[in-house]
């Protein structure tokens, strides 16, 4: 399995989930990603997706989704209500990148967190030879479009984990489909952490 | 496809309030084959002035049921997958024992001698008549509005014998606005001197009371949105400039008709009985709080609400699902746009079908793993 729903991460955060563990997924889409762990990792599934038709269509997949957004989506949950709590490609998009995190901690075991490579070297290579704000294939956006409000590289996000005394239990970087060792910051184009 | 609404007749059955109705019958219509295993029912409950016959056509009516669009083969209530229950509650008038049924006692109707009914005492007959059909445990009760009630007390009064409920356009209590709205319809039938205290079967009904409640209701099932699109302003061409208090916009018309058409097939004293019944519910009574009433419950939940839908609005939907939340019970929500108001679930019905048919499979899948 190298992708999953056309998702590299996808594959990553399969393989990581153990089965007949419970799942929470923040921002879930249409349910994919939990679907396929339902059916085959049998998990205790639950999903929260702020866009309306997106719930619909996870609802429709038989996963248990609801519509709300990340705060109110981990705000009602009770302590340790999960194993894992999932985080993916978003995490640049939240306000309060921080709280996001140790709220998953609060209500998971662990939390799972997915995010483009802010460090990789397309894009210090567009800003240094354009001198505008960087647009690649992992950050295609107009700086006035992107739903991206805080960037971050694998560096940071290890420096905010030691910081933060978060505990990294497993740490996998792709390009395309393949797995990277070796420089990770700069030749990364999404980073999946799991910590706890 | 042709039904017949039968009767369930029962011993009795011991009220909320200590009441015993003895004997009392029970009118259900049925869709769809019960599996060998018995895992495959679903009881479909109906909203405040609903009745059993809910899918199909009446072979005494010649009607369709009130949610022929959802009951049915391929429907969202796949009769080609599922064993479909529907029956008239407790207080009705449309087959099961109410205030215009005889009192064994005196011969005579009940009248506003009826005891008083509870949402929980509807469900306590529902459960009677699925233990009377041979089946343990359903795979799901579903309904909107005052069904949605139902479906909620069943998982809370319940629990092991659900697998799942389906909860649309409902709330887990009502706000003092729909307290209001059935206030002024049972007014409306106490100010009808031909109400009589109730005590009216031998002569004229209330007619204008009741039919005048109806139009309030009508009002409140649907949205400001829909009326516009339906009735606009447009009206009769009049000859005087002099005040006409004869219907002269086609929304009178509409809301004059639809009050004369309800005087004709339901009871003002069941009106009275299932609007209490409605207001006083509340899914926490017995419970220090809300999320205590759904301690020990492992069904699944599905909660749907409707964006116009002012009667009852999103946020009531969302409290049971935050409620639910907290507790880390297994629930689904979705709001789904519509403009047609409370009447969304039995009029607007695609997409609330794509999230039933998903839901019940899921459900139904995992009850065969279970039973592996």
């Amino acid at each position: 399995m190298t992708t999953l729903a056309g998702r590299s991460d996808f594959a990553v955060i399969g393989r990581i989930i153990t089965p007949k563990s419970r799942v929470l997924d923040l921002g879930c889409g249409e349910g994919e990603l939990l679907e396929w762990l339902i059916r085959q990792k049998q998990v205790t599934a639950r999903g929260v997706e702020i866009s309306p038709a997106r719930v619909r269509r996870a609802i429709a997949r038989g996963v248990s989704a609801f519509q709300g957004d990340l705060n109110e989506g981990l705000a009602d949950f009770p302590d340790n209500a999960f194993d894992y709590v999932i985080l993916s490609q978003t995490l640049q998009e939240t306000h309060q990148p921080v709280r996001v995190i140790e709220e998953m901690l609060r209500v998971g075991k662990r939390a799972i967190v997915s995010f483009p490579n802010f460090g990789h070297w397309s894009v210090r290579a567009n800003m240094l030879f354009t001198g505008r704000s960087p647009r690649t294939k992992a950050f295609p956006y107009e700086w006035y479009e992107t739903p991206n409000i805080h960037f971050l590289s694998v560096t940071d996000f290890e420096r905010l984990a030691e910081q933060k005394g978060l505990r990294i239990d497993h740490r996998e970087f792709l390009a395309g489909e393949r797995r990277i060792t070796w420089l990770p910051n700069l030749r990364a184009e999404v980073a999946v952490f799991l910590f706890g | 496809m042709l039904v017949s609404t039968e009767i369930a007749r029962f011993d009795g059955i011991t009220l909320d309030s200590g009441a015993r109705i003895e004997p009392l019958d029970v009118a259900y219509e049925t869709y769809g084959t019960l599996n060998a295993d018995r895992s495959n029912a679903i009881l479909v409950v109906h909203a405040f002035t609903g009745d059993a016959h809910a899918a199909g056509i009446s072979q005494e009516t010649g009607k369709p049921g009130w949610w022929d669009n959802s009951i049915g083969p391929a429907k969202a209530f796949d009769t080609n997958q599922y064993f479909v229950i529907c029956s008239n509650i407790l207080g009705g008038c449309q087959g099961t024992t109410g205030p215009a049924s005889i009192n064994p006692a005196t011969g005579k109707p009940w009248g506003m001698s009826f005891p008083a009914v509870t949402v929980r005492d509807m469900v306590r007959l529902q459960k009677m008549l699925v233990d009377s059909l041979g089946i343990r445990q359903l795979l799901a009760v579903a309904g909107g509005s005052m069904g949605g009630m139902q479906a909620l007390e069943w998982a809370v009064s319940f629990p092991e014998h659900v697998r799942s409920v389906i909860v649309i356009a409902s709330t887990a209590r009502h706000s003092p606005q729909q307290i209001a709205f059935n206030e002024v319809g049972r007014q409306s039938i106490m100010a009808d001197p031909d109400w009589n205290g109730g005590d009216y079967y031998d002569g004229a009904v209330p007619a204008r009371g009741l039919s005048v409640a109806r139009m309030v209701g009508h009002i409140t099932y649907m949205s400001d949105e829909s009326m516009r699109e339906k009735f606009g302003r447009r009206r009769k061409d009049k000859p005087t400039t002099a005040i006409d208090v004869a219907p002269e916009f086609e929304v009178e018309s509409y809301l004059r008709y639809r009050g004369s058409q309800f005087v004709t097939r339901f009871d003002a004293n069941s009106y009275i009985y299932i609007t209490k019944a409605m207001d006083t519910y509340d899914v926490s009574n017995g419970n220090a709080t809300l999320a205590d009433a759904f301690e020990g419950v492992s069904t699944r939940f599905l909660v749907i609400s409707f964006t116009s839908d002012w009667l009852y609005p999103s946020y009531q939907s969302q409290e049971i699902v935050r409620t639910l939340r907290r507790r880390n019970h297994d629930v689904a929500y979705c709001e789904l746009p519509s403009n047609y108001g409370h009447d969304a679930f039995l009029v607007d019905v695609a997409e609330q079908t794509e999230l039933i048919r998903g839901f019940l499979a899921s459900t139904y899948r995992g009850a065969a793993g279970a039973a592996a």
